[in-house]
Order: structure tokens, then C-alpha cells, then sequence
């Protein structure tokens, strides 16, 4: 593999801070559905968003790694079938968002699609353990032959951290954005319910 | 240096998809902000 091993830095932390991302998305759903405040869909449509940024990382450097190591692209293994599964659910996670204009409705059914789709996490995890596949096994919590020489698994430590901090900050952004939006259309309705009142005045006058 | 153009590759891969979604999101802010300080002026 000579320096293509090294793509393994960009690649695996990219799939922790997916999966990370994921899981703020899945506490964010969840904590709509129980409570209804607007917050947590917030916090729900962001982590979706940066978690398919991050996953999109990973299914171009995983590619890129795979064909010096195996001599193919791609290849349609458990492990990596379910990872597109997973990138193609989210995809549509945030269609289906931007199809719903009402904001209650939009954050109700996106909430529910958002914990649909999370099943997917756990199966990506174990379909290398479960399955035969392509894929290499895992890493790490992957058995007796499982692990990494101590150099590697500092520097890899290193990327975890760095790609974990971008993920962060690149959520954060993205839920400010989204409390943005939702000021934005608080306004519009208290815009819309001021032009009304003088009609509804003139109008009950009439009466 | 056997393979070094996929690392590369890679590198190159991260930057662009990170560097993209964060213009992505700057572009949504400004918008945004725009629109929250004229309905503000119209609320006004």
C-alpha cells in the first residue's frame, strides 16, 4: 500500500465524527418528539447535515484507499453497501425537510425519518464483525488481533481530535444558521398576524 | 513515494468537501441575517 496507508488518518476519524454527528442528530429527534421545542429539531437537522458532510469524506477516502489495497474502487460488501445506505438515508433526510413548508409538521416527520434512519449506525458498526466483507476488520474492540502499533495510534489519536473539532464547529454553525431561520419565520408570522389586524378590525366593524 | 498520488487525492478530497460546505454556510448566513434585518426594519 506504501503511502496510501496514511489515507487510514483521513478516513477513520472522518466515520468517528460522522457516527458522532449522527448520534446528535438521532438525542435531537428523539428530544423533539418528547418535548416539541424547536431547539432540538435544530439540533436534529444539523447533525445530520455535517454528519453527511463528514460521511461523504469517508465514502470518497475509503475508495481512494481501496483501490491501491484491493485493486478495485468499490465493491458492494455488507459494510459498504450499508455505509451508502446510511449516507443515501440522510440525503434524504434533508430532501424530505426541504419538501415540508410547515415548520411544526416539517419537524415532526423529519424527527421521525431522523430516528428511522439512525437504525443504520449500529448496523454499519457490525457488519464487518457479522459479515465477511472487503472491508478490512476492525481496528480497534475488533478481537485478539485487533489494535494498532502505539507511534500509529498517537498520530491517529491526533486526527480523531482534529476531525472531531471541525465537526463541532461546523455543527455549531449549522445550528445557529438554523435559529436563524427560525427567527426569520417568527418574524414573517408576527408580520402577517400585524397586516391582518387592521382587516380583522374593519371586517368585526362591518359586523 | 509508491501510491502517494491517492493520499493525495485524499488530502485534497477533505480540504475541498470541508472548504465547500463552509462557504455553503456562509453564503446561508448572510442571507439570512439580511432577511432578519429587514423584517426587522419592517416590523418597526
Amino acid at each position: 500500500m506504501h503511502d496510501a496507508q496514511r489515507i487510514f488518518y483521513f478516513h477513520m476519524p472522518s466515520w468517528v465524527a460522522t457516527f458522532l454527528a449522527f448520534f446528535v442528530s438521532f438525542f435531537g429527534n428523539i428530544a423533539y418528539l418528547f418535548t416539541r421545542k424547536p431547539r432540538y429539531d435544530w439540533l436534529g437537522v444539523a447533525g445530520a447535515e455535517v454528519g453527511l458532510v463528514c460521511c461523504t469524506i469517508g465514502l470518497i477516502t475509503g475508495p481512494l484507499w481501496g483501490k491501491p489495497a484491493w485493486g478495485i474502487w468499490w465493491t458492494w460488501d455488507a459494510r459498504l453497501t450499508t455505509t451508502f445506505v446510511l449516507w443515501l438515508l440522510y440525503l434524504a433526510y434533508l430532501l424530505l425537510r426541504s419538501m415540508v413548508e410547515e415548520t411544526d409538521k416539517r419537524a415532526r416527520i423529519s424527527a421521525v425519518f431522523g430516528i428511522f434512519a439512525f437504525l443504520d449506525v449500529p448496523l454499519v458498526y457490525v457488519s464487518n464483525r457479522f459479515w465477511r466483507t472487503q472491508h478490512p476488520t476492525p481496528v480497534f474492540f475488533g478481537g485478539p488481533n485487533a489494535g494498532i502499533d502505539p507511534t500509529m495510534g498517537k498520530v491517529l489519536l491526533l486526527c480523531f481530535v482534529a476531525m472531531v473539532a471541525v465537526m463541532t464547529v461546523l455543527l455549531l454553525d449549522r445550528y445557529h444558521l438554523e435559529r436563524l431561520r427560525g427567527e426569520v419565520s417568527l418574524l414573517t408570522s408576527e408580520i402577517a398576524s400585524r397586516d391582518l389586524e387592521p382587516r380583522h378590525r374593519i371586517a368585526r366593524e362591518h359586523v | 513515494m509508491r501510491n502517494f498520488q491517492y493520499l493525495v487525492a485524499a488530502w485534497f478530497a477533505v480540504w475541498v468537501v470541508f472548504f465547500l460546505y463552509q462557504i455553503s454556510l456562509s453564503r446561508r448566513f448572510s442571507r439570512l441575517l439580511e432577511e432578519v434585518k429587514r423584517l426587522k426594519e419592517r416590523l418597526q
